[in-house]
């Protein structure tokens, strides 16, 4: 399930409006639903459009299909690769993933890096270096920083490039058979592949092209097919082959015809083309296509003709990376490095301007005084040696002071930044509490540039199916008739054999035990030929047929025993078909053309004569079928609101009622609903049917829309057969992780496409909704009517506000029982009216005033929609997590989207951010890993603003000792290592390795979350404090070396070496005062840090061209540099130390009574299992 | 700032177009991975902010008397003479004073010892307002011209003391060699003169390796206008030491630079007589020029500033101890009681 590569981009989501909200039903788009003759079938939805909504149903019709204009056809003459190729030049179908050649490499690396605004400065400052007046550093020193990180940028490139060069050379070089001119089908390399050749593959073989089916080894021409490679998903899907193709293939050897296709696009479960072959021309669908990576299973052979090859196919088309967002944290980092670069203006406008002064003042004196030397009298000419006037020095002055301050603005920092986010993320996805047994799924980082965003979430947007529930749909219970059959009083089907097949001397049994009613199996069994049981019978048959369910034989360990696997898109059928099973109608084999069911015993064979495939629109499906009986039956199912519209309601108006009212209480269980109602078609009927059909099938232009049409008219005038319910059964740990976010402050809503009532128990069984919460209902087809109840809601919500003033801040108080909570139910259509209206405000204001919001019957946009409304008016995090393709948009809107990676296929794990199991890992991946993310990160982001900041101050307080002329007595190699090797590396491990609190902790007060959410760890008074704090560091470090070497004979080199070794040391120091858990990593970093920087130092003064050579030696000799050091490093700290020793103990956040709490508490046990800490959760709480 | 080093790959490093599908398996256990590492948590509970606080204070009283005594020992003598050593002629035009070679600058200076100096006593000269660390001057050497007779004509950084007008190299070349101080000392007692010893008052490891006992003086101190002292080009760079220690160049615009060394001890109140060469030009820049006999103790010079720092630090280490001691007491909490939680400290009013 878990496919670890993002093959896939999220489709670009289309404008097209569609009016229904996720439906009942979860039929994937590409069913198949082909047959040879007659051949029928609706052309499957777009997952695209499903996936959209909008207002107005108007514009649906009219852009419901995607023509094929013949313009833009691409013309592909089958088995004629040369005529094909002629004129179109079509892409070969050898690949290049690789972004680099050995020759490309430098300059095209090069390019890319120098994309990064801080790579820019960095350059500039170098290149301004390099200019002979302004330069401060030697040409190495200035220039390592910069080439250090492209270095390592490019040696990664590089490496990553070498794996894909390999990996495209082992894919180019595979084997397929292609069919040459003597109708043999012989061996080829991928690569020579071309389009319009016709080629061959073996069962598991993988597919090196995007193909049309032309044949199989299945007479009717289907193969199943594997996707995973694709989309992620396991389960099998059917495709076929035309049966004009079929009889050509391979026997015959040759075959001619023309396809004409549209261009390659990146939509996966589109295709739109026509085959015209022996004059006749056929339309070919998504069914007819496999694409490039799929593999063929429980089929021998297939032969097909390449559509689109290498860079054209789908596959190669959606393969992008995750999309990129940008973290809170960063950007408020931003504002921050703005304010760093006006300081540093500051500084350099100080300096320059000083400078000026005093060239002014020293005018007359400039000529003799030894150690400016303004005249250069060596050419015979006397004249200004390297002086151009005080102007144009103080210029001067002020570039040369930008480079000299240059690590002002922390460049280092954006690269340390992403090696923590490496290294975070890291071990995220190695964190066992994440990963999903049952889905073998791990944690995955798709964004690496927002973690710490985890840490301050306040709003999660929760997707229902798949993500609260599990999708794994069971059958519960049914209305048959007017009767309930939901006492559930049966035995499993397992224990009892009766319902297996025997097929020869095997028993086949269904792969899925459901709980029978034991009164409705009697019925079935004994019930005779009451009109009741011929109701029910037609019930469950038309449960066995009215689906696209494929039976899957397998072998078990018994050779006399087969389980039978219902292999389909949709889990509401498998679950609908797997019940039919359990009560005696197992369905036993499906061709193209018919379907055998074993009928109570009984195998019978029924003719599929049509089949309306689910869409959005109809939200129902059907088929007609030839029963043995020579009659021709139209079972239809689908949503309720879909059907109770076509239903006669003339025939039964008593079943109807109580099926209405069974349906009532089924959603107000939770269970999914269908109706399933039934037509007996008269001849007349069928003829007219079929007529209709074979003109649309036919019509070239809007096929789709005509097929619909069709479809829609002969599904009325039905009678009621029943309502079936099914479980789609909660996620473990649902409620306990939701009230764990709800204790975190967090605000969880659900944006369901299910039912009101249905969105509802759910809300209760996940404890999102309690008996004491005051429901708002917002349910109205009309703009009046939504506004009307707005304006009563917001009344409502003030008027609460007033008698309990918490509810501003229902965050923090949700726990206290003086409040009146508020539940928001909101439906699809109100929000049609409200969204994007000037009612939106007003829901706003309800909506943030509500403790729990349910969107129901919302479409994919709609859900978007939401998750903006609070995402543009407040300030706050959203997080947006579901698993289907129709969470895609609303995983895009918020800031952090999370996929769910379970049944509904990979779509929404490619558009997100992070991609987990489960819902429940929300808890600790929130309130742990964002909360250490976040804490790290706004640490780790002072702490570089501060270290850089003290460095440079210390180099400008030396400035003014130097006539403010910028020469450095620290060395110019150390100044450029400084950020990079004496103080980078013990602040990513610190981000990486450091945890505030423990596991445990953060797990039992939930609350401790709020310190992200209320910015703690990251805001300007913390960097207008770290400010201070350099400011202060760097006058100790500088000044207490100058007054104890004022009149003395210290050199230059000798002092700056002391200035470097105090600062580093101070820096590192203050790093280890605020460290909270010392593991040995962190202790080995810091303190090698120290050491190495004295190293780095020594080796420096050991070269003798350098002009500090053996400074640090002279110096070390003497005590008073070691009393100098100790005195300079406490002298530095103690003010730090004060404050936060103060701070900690007599102004407590909550973070430190936790640590406290840890310490003296108890909380020593090291490894806590998340599950029974959740477990634990709501006890602690109360 | 888009990401530098994730840009292009997933986290994995998965080849991108493969189609073989690793299953994930399930990451395994390490208290490594799950960050569990035996880690050890300190926590600034009052007794070890209080004992922290008082080591430091007992630590660095002492060390900070044990500064100051040690330079309270340093016998120090300063004589500033640059403006006493101008003939009252001449105030006020101290330049042409300076400049004119034919004037006499010898000037003789009277030094009571105000209490017994063992030898060594060193013998210093004090700058003032030198910036010997100004950006021009600072770079205008050249290290590999000092060091290797080949490279004598590698001057260009020095200009504009490179060469002489007519295009030889100087050797050695520089504003900072040019600038070299030239006053010269001689000590006497009333008894006689004391010898001064100018031998190894420069670093042994510039003599070794940063001046080349094979380059000579050459063209020096010829141009039209005179910095400082001249060298005698006889004797090789690394022998001329007052040449090396000028060169290393001091850190502030304050500084003083080692003449010698007078290896006898000076009885207290003894009066010596110093006959000074007053030939360098600090005048057109207003910079002072002293003599300075000095001790020296592990802490070098006379200087009492670490010894207070110390004692500052130490001391208001020792007032944080009382205070944190008064403050605990009058405003104990408990650690870690979940009561002080923000949102368990005031139930009803919420908090953020």
């Amino acid at each position: 399930m878990a496919s670890e590569r993002p093959l896939l981009n999220p489709p670009p989501l289309s404008d097209l409006p569609s009016p229904l909200p996720e439906p009942p039903i979860r039929p994937d788009p590409t069913a198949p639903a082909h047959r040879p003759t007659p051949s029928f079938s609706l052309d499957p939805p777009d997952p695209f459009r499903r996936q959209t909504n909008g207002a107005s149903d108007r514009l649906v019709a009219s852009n419901r299909e995607r023509e094929l204009a013949e313009i833009d056809a691409r013309v592909i003459y089958l088995n004629d690769p040369r005529r094909t190729n002629e004129r179109a030049g079509f892409a070969g179908n050898s690949i290049r993933t690789s972004k680099y050649s050995i020759l490309t490499f430098l300059p095209r690396n090069l390019f890319e890096q120098f994309h990064r605004l801080a790579y820019v400065y960095f350059l500039a400052i170098a290149v301004l270096n390099q200019l002979p007046q302004l330069a401060v550093f030697g040409r190495g020193a200035s220039l390592l920083p910069l080439a250090f990180v492209l270095f390592v940028t490019a040696l990664k490139d590089a490496y990553e490039d070498f794996r894909r060069h390999r990996s495209d050379r082992l894919e180019n070089n595979r084997t397929v058979h292609t069919l040459n001119g003597s109708g043999q089908f012989v061996p080829k390399r991928w690569k020579d592949l071309k389009v319009g050749e016709v080629f061959r593959v073996s069962s598991s073989e993988t597919l090196p092209a995007d193909m049309v089916l032309l044949a199989t080894s299945d007479p009717t021409g289907v193969a199943y097919v594997q996707t995973i490679n694709l989309d992620g998903e396991t389960n099998l899907k059917t495709r076929y082959a035309r049966q004009e193709t079929l009889s050509k293939m391979p026997q015959n050897g040759t075959i001619n015809g023309v396809i004409r296709c549209e261009r390659p696009n990146r939509n996966i479960y589109g295709f739109h083309a026509n085959l015209e072959v022996d004059g006749k021309r056929v339309s070919l669908g998504p069914a007819n296509i496999v694409l490039r990576g799929c593999e063929f299973k429980n089929t021998a052979w297939a032969v097909g003709v390449v559509v689109y090859a290498g860079k054209e196919t789908k596959v190669m088309l959606n393969s992008s990376g995750a999309p990129s967002k940008r973290s809170r944290l960063e950007t408020h980092m931003n504002r921050e490095t703005l304010i760093l670069s006006v300081m540093l203006i500051v500084l350099c406008s100080v300096v320059a301007i000083l400078n000026g002064i005093w060239l002014v003042v020293h005018k007359s004196k400039l000529t003799d005084t030894q150690y400016f030397r303004l005249k250069d009298y060596s050419t015979g000419v006397t004249k200004n040696y390297n002086y151009y006037g005080v102007a144009m020095t103080v210029f001067i002055i002020f570039l040369m002071a930008v480079i000299v301050f240059q690590i002002m603005i922390p460049i280092s920092l954006y690269i340390s930044m992403e090696l923590v986010r490496l290294g975070q993320a890291y071990f995220m996805a190695r964190d066992s509490n994440l990963y999903d047994e049952s889905s073998k799924s791990k944690f995955h980082c798709r964004a690496l540039n927002i973690n710490e965003d985890l840490g301050q979430i306040k709003y999660v947007f929760s997707d229902k199916t798949g993500t609260l529930t599990e999708n794994k749909m069971e059958f519960q219970c049914a209305t048959i008739c007017g009767v309930d059959y939901s006492a559930g009083t049966g035995s499993l089907y397992g224990e009892d054999t009766g319902y297996s097949v025997v097929v020869g001397d095997q028993l086949w049994r269904p792969k899925m035990p459901v709980n029978t009613d034991s009164d409705l199996v009697r019925l079935l069994r004994d019930g005779g030929a009451t009109e009741e049981r011929k109701w029910t019978y037609e019930f469950f048959l038309a449960l066995a047929t009215c689906n696209t369910i494929v039976p899957l034989v397998l072998d078990t360990l018994d050779p006399k025993q087969k389980l039978i696997d219902y292999q389909g898109e949709s889990p509401d059928e498998q679950a609908l078909v797997y019940a039919a099973a359990a009560y005696g109608f197992v369905l036993v084999e499906r061709t193209s053309g018919h379907i055998v069911i074993d009928v109570l015993g009984e195998r019978q064979r029924f003719d599929l004569l049509g089949l309306h495939e689910f869409d959005s629109d109809r939200k129902r499906m059907s088929v007609i079928v030839g029963c043995p009986d020579k009659t021709v039956k139209l079972f239809v199912k689908g949503a309720d609101s879909s059907m109770f519209s076509i239903i006669n309601r003339a025939l039964d108006p008593e079943v109807i009622r109580l099926t209405e009212s069974h349906l009532h209480s089924y959603s107000s269980l939770g269970l999914r609903t269908l109706v399933i109602g039934m037509r007996n078609l008269s001849q007349e009927d069928f003829d007219e049917w079929q007529s209709a059909y074979e003109h649309a099938s036919t019509a070239v232009f809007g096929r789709g829309n005509l097929l619909r049409a069709m479809a829609s008219q002969i599904e009325s005038n039905v009678s009621i057969l029943g309502a079936s319910g099914i479980e789609d059964k909660l996620q473990k740990g649902v409620p306990e992780a939701i009230e764990s976010l709800r204790q975190a402050g967090i605000r969880v809503w659900v944006l369901t496409g299910d039912k009101q009532e249905t969105a509802i128990s759910i809300g209760y069984s996940c404890k999102l909704l309690t008996n004491d919460m005051t429901q708002i209902v917002i349910n109205h087809n009309t703009i009046d009517a939504c506004k009307k109840s707005l304006e009563d809601a917001v009344a409502m919500a003030s008027k609460l506000k007033a008698i309990s003033p918490a509810v501003e801040n229902a965050v923090s108080a949700v726990g206290s029982p003086r409040r009146i909570s508020l539940a928001l139910v909101i439906d699809g259509n109100s929000l049609v009216y409200i969204l994007d209206t000037q009612l939106e405000e007003q829901l706003f204001k309800v909506a943030i005033a509500c403790d729990v919001v349910l969107c129901c019957r919302v479409a994919p946009l709609q859900k978007a929609g939401i998750v903006a409304l609070i995402k543009n008016r407040t300030d706050d995090m959203t997080l947006a997590i579901g698993d289907g393709a129709n969470d895609v948009s609303m995983i895009q809107m918020a800031d952090v989207g999370i996929g769910i990676s379970g049944q509904e296929g990979r779509q929404a794990v490619m558009a997100s951010d992070f991609s987990m199991g489960q819902f429940r890992f929300l808890v600790p991946l929130l309130l742990v890993h964002g909360h250490w993310n976040y804490q790290r990160m706004g640490y780790m982001i002072l702490y570089n603003f501060y270290k850089n900041a003290a460095f440079v101050f210390v180099l400008f307080w030396y400035v003014l000792y130097t006539a403010y002329t910028l020469t450095t007595a620290v060395t110019e190699w150390s100044s450029m290592l400084y950020s990079v090797l004496y103080t980078a590396l013990p602040t990513i491990v610190v981000a990486i390795f450091d945890k505030d609190l423990s596991r445990r902790t953060l797990l039992k007060y939930p609350k401790l979350y709020g310190s992200g959410q209320r910015e703690e760890r990251y805001n300007t008074k913390l960097f207008v404090f770290c400010m201070m704090e350099s400011v202060w560091q760097s006058l100790v470090v500088f000044y207490i070396p100058y007054f104890v070497y004022k009149h003395s004979t210290i050199d230059m080199s000798s002092l700056g070496d002391i200035w470097t070794v105090a600062a580093v040391i101070v820096v590192n120091c203050h790093l280890a005062l605020d460290v909270v858990r010392w593991n040995w990593v962190i202790h080995a970093f810091i303190w090698g840090t120290i050491l190495a920087t004295a190293i780095c130092v020594v080796v420096l003064d050991s070269i003798w061209f350098l002009p500090g050579y053996w400074a640090i030696y002279h110096v070390m000799g003497s005590g008073l540099f070691w009393a100098l050091l100790l005195i300079t490093t406490v002298a530095a700290l103690v003010p730090h130390f004060v404050t936060k020793v103060f701070g900690e103990y007599f102004m407590p956040d909550d973070i430190q009574i936790g640590r406290e709490h840890e310490k003296f508490w108890g909380g020593s046990i090291q490894t806590p299992r998340s599950e029974i800490q959740m477990r634990t959760l709501s006890r602690h709480q109360h | 700032m888009s990401s530098p080093l994730a840009s292009s790959s997933n986290l994995d490093g998965s080849d991108d177009t493969s189609p073989q599908q690793k299953q994930s398996k399930k990451p395994k256990y390490s208290r490594f991975t799950q960050q569990e590492l035996p880690a050890c948590k300190p926590l600034l509970t009052p007794g070890i902010v209080i004992g922290i606080f008082a080591l430091v204070a007992v630590l660095f009283i002492p060390i900070g008397l044990v500064s100051l005594s040690a330079s309270e020992s340093v016998v120090e003598v300063i004589d500033r003479y640059d403006a006493d050593c101008v003939p009252n002629n001449m105030h006020g035009k101290e330049l042409d004073f300076i400049q004119n070679s034919s004037t006499n600058k010898t000037c003789t200076r009277r030094i009571i010892i105000p209490k017994t100096m063992k030898s060594p006593v060193h013998i210093y000269y004090e700058l003032d307002n030198f910036y010997q660390n100004h950006r021009r001057y600072v770079k205008s050497r050249s290290d590999k011209q000092l060091l290797q007779p080949s490279k004598e004509a590698e001057t260009k950084i020095c200009a504009p003391e490179g060469n002489t007008p007519d295009g030889k190299p100087i050797v050695p070349c520089g504003l900072i060699a040019w600038s070299l101080f030239n006053d010269t000392y001689q000590f006497s007692i009333n008894s006689g003169s004391i010898q001064v010893n100018k031998k190894n008052i420069a670093w042994a490891s510039d003599r070794s390796h940063k001046f080349s006992k094979d380059v000579y003086p050459k063209n020096f101190q010829k141009g039209a206008l005179i910095g400082g002292g001249k060298l005698n080009e006889s004797i090789p760079l690394s022998e001329q030491e007052d040449l090396i220690v000028w060169m290393r160049t001091a850190a502030l615009p304050t500084f003083r630079k080692l003449y010698g060394r007078i290896e006898k001890d000076l009885n207290a109140n003894e009066e010596i007589t110093v006959v000074i060469e007053n030939n360098y030009n600090t005048y057109s820049f207003g910079g002072k020029k002293k003599l300075v006999l000095s001790t020296a103790t592990w802490i070098g010079g006379k200087n009492n500033f670490l010894g207070v720092a110390y004692l500052t630090v130490g001391g208001l280490c020792l007032s944080l101890v009382l205070a944190f001691i008064v403050l605990y007491l009058f405003k104990p909490r408990t650690l870690g009681d979940p009561s002080y939680l923000s949102w368990n400290r005031n139930p009803s009013a919420s908090t953020n």
